[in-house]
């Protein structure tokens, strides 16, 4: 037995492991995982490759994201990786996973509805009076809660306020 | 020492691209002005949000831009190191901020104008990172048009206080929107090779969006001028100078500076 070089869907599969241990900068919460925003990992033979979906145009962290899951990949002895931006198709929060939004909701974020997508959807989007989708209260579950501010600390989150336990908390926005 | 401007080598395509993404940069400086000064805390996240979108999308933009020109431009370069006549952004970007109404007024403006050409490029787009830039965007634009619409509407139909001041940002903004959707030979190539869609072609639906945004806001749709503006040829107003001077001079003195 050769106890050298790990074979290549070892290596993957090692390398996914260890993916689901770096969290986001912005929402420690949530593994880069668990946001959705690693689409595959490729063994190239010579490196890996690490695909990454930014989740927002100009979100900050993408740039630390990156950095971060090439120094948890090369840091776990997996060999030289390298990290591509694939823009499309775009990154939804549909792609947080369930076990991402159960980890949010005790992290006090309230985790995203569906999103609209594709023109049916679109085209049902009122520009003007629009009433969204009642978001729970991540504490109490309370339904009755109302959005204090439709942008928050980062791109991703609104500001919302819980009627009935009184406390506000952020909601991860569907886009 | 200082930067010196770099030459651009321009066709119909980087031309029509750099006038989408200098018209998100310009806007995203001028939204920055109001990070510490907006009339609420929310609104002034709100207006760094927003500026933050627009950065991103200019950033994919010009990036993208300086790969097609092929003469190793990267986006730093093209963001801070042209001269004024090389910036293709709509006119009304570089106007100053204003107040809150104006601001909120340009920025529904902007983002119903940017919405629906994201849509058509995230379509049609022959070019496969013109499609996946506008694919995000779009939703990004949808919520900002959101976002601003509900002001125009609050404050146009709210005291007289805030609607004079609405009526006021019209009165100054409105004859900037020509710009939008006039038509030339760029526009015409990037359509004639499916790059995207002539602007003229925006102009029916952004009038229909706006024309709702007003009627919510109890406005009326102001008249049209027979002014025109052309900063998308690189002909800027008397604002633009000082724009650039502001956002320029980290890189002109400070060569290829980084965080």
């Amino acid at each position: 037995m050769n106890a050298a070089a790990p074979t290549a869907p070892s290596r993957v599969a090692a390398a996914w492991q260890v993916l689901h241990g770096v969290l986001d900068p912005e929402v420690p919460a949530l593994s880069v995982c668990d946001l959705g925003i690693v689409r595959e990992v490729l063994d190239h033979g010579d490196a890996l490759e690490l695909v990454l979906t930014p989740t927002y145009s100009g979100c900050p962290a993408t740039e630390v994201i990156e950095h971060d899951v090439l120094a948890a990949v090369q840091g776990a002895g997996l060999g030289p990786a390298r990290v591509t931006l694939r823009r499309a198709p775009a990154w939804t929060t549909d792609w947080i996973s369930a076990e991402g939004r159960r980890k949010l909701a005790e992290y006090g974020i309230a985790p995203p509805g569906a999103a609209a997508h594709g023109p049916a959807q679109q085209a049902t989007v009122r520009l003007i009076g629009r009433r969204s989708e009642a978001v729970a209260c991540p504490r109490c579950g309370s339904l009755h809660t109302e959005r204090l501010s439709a942008f928050g600390a980062t791109a991703c989150k609104s500001l919302y306020r819980c009627t009935t336990c009184r406390e506000p908390f952020e909601h991860f926005k569907p886009i | 020492m200082s930067a010196a401007s770099i030459e651009l080598t321009l066709t119909p395509a980087t031309t029509y691209l750099l006038r989408i993404g200098d018209t998100c940069l310009i806007l995203a400086q001028r939204l920055g002005e109001w990070c510490g000064h907006a009339p609420v805390l929310e609104e002034d996240i709100a207006m760094a949000n927003i500026a933050l979108d627009l950065i991103g999308q200019a950033r994919a933009l010009l990036a993208h831009a300086g790969a097609l020109e092929g003469a190793g431009h990267d986006e730093d370069q093209l963001a801070f190191l042209r001269n004024e006549r090389d910036y293709f952004n709509l006119t009304l970007v570089e106007q100053p901020r204003g107040d809150f109404a104006a601001s909120v007024l340009r920025n529904a403006m902007v983002a119903t104008w940017l919405k629906l050409l994201w849509q058509r490029l995230a379509a049609e787009s022959t070019d496969d990172e013109v499609r996946a830039i506008a694919a995000k965007a779009v939703k990004e634009a949808r919520y900002h048009q959101q976002h601003s619409a509900d002001w125009v509407v609050r404050l146009g139909d709210g005291t007289a206080e805030s609607r004079r001041r609405m009526e006021d940002a019209f009165a100054g903004l409105w004859r900037f929107a020509a710009e939008m959707f006039d038509t030339d030979a760029a526009d015409e190539a990037a359509a004639a090779q499916g790059l995207g869609p002539r602007w003229s072609e925006l102009e029916a639906p952004w009038r229909a969006e706006m024309r709702a945004i007003l009627d919510e806001a109890t406005l009326e749709v102001p008249a049209d001028s027979a002014f025109r503006s052309d900063g998308k040829r690189g002909r800027h107003s008397e604002h633009m100078g000082f724009i650039l001077a502001d956002m320029q001079y980290l890189q002109r003195a400070f060569p290829g500076g980084v965080w």
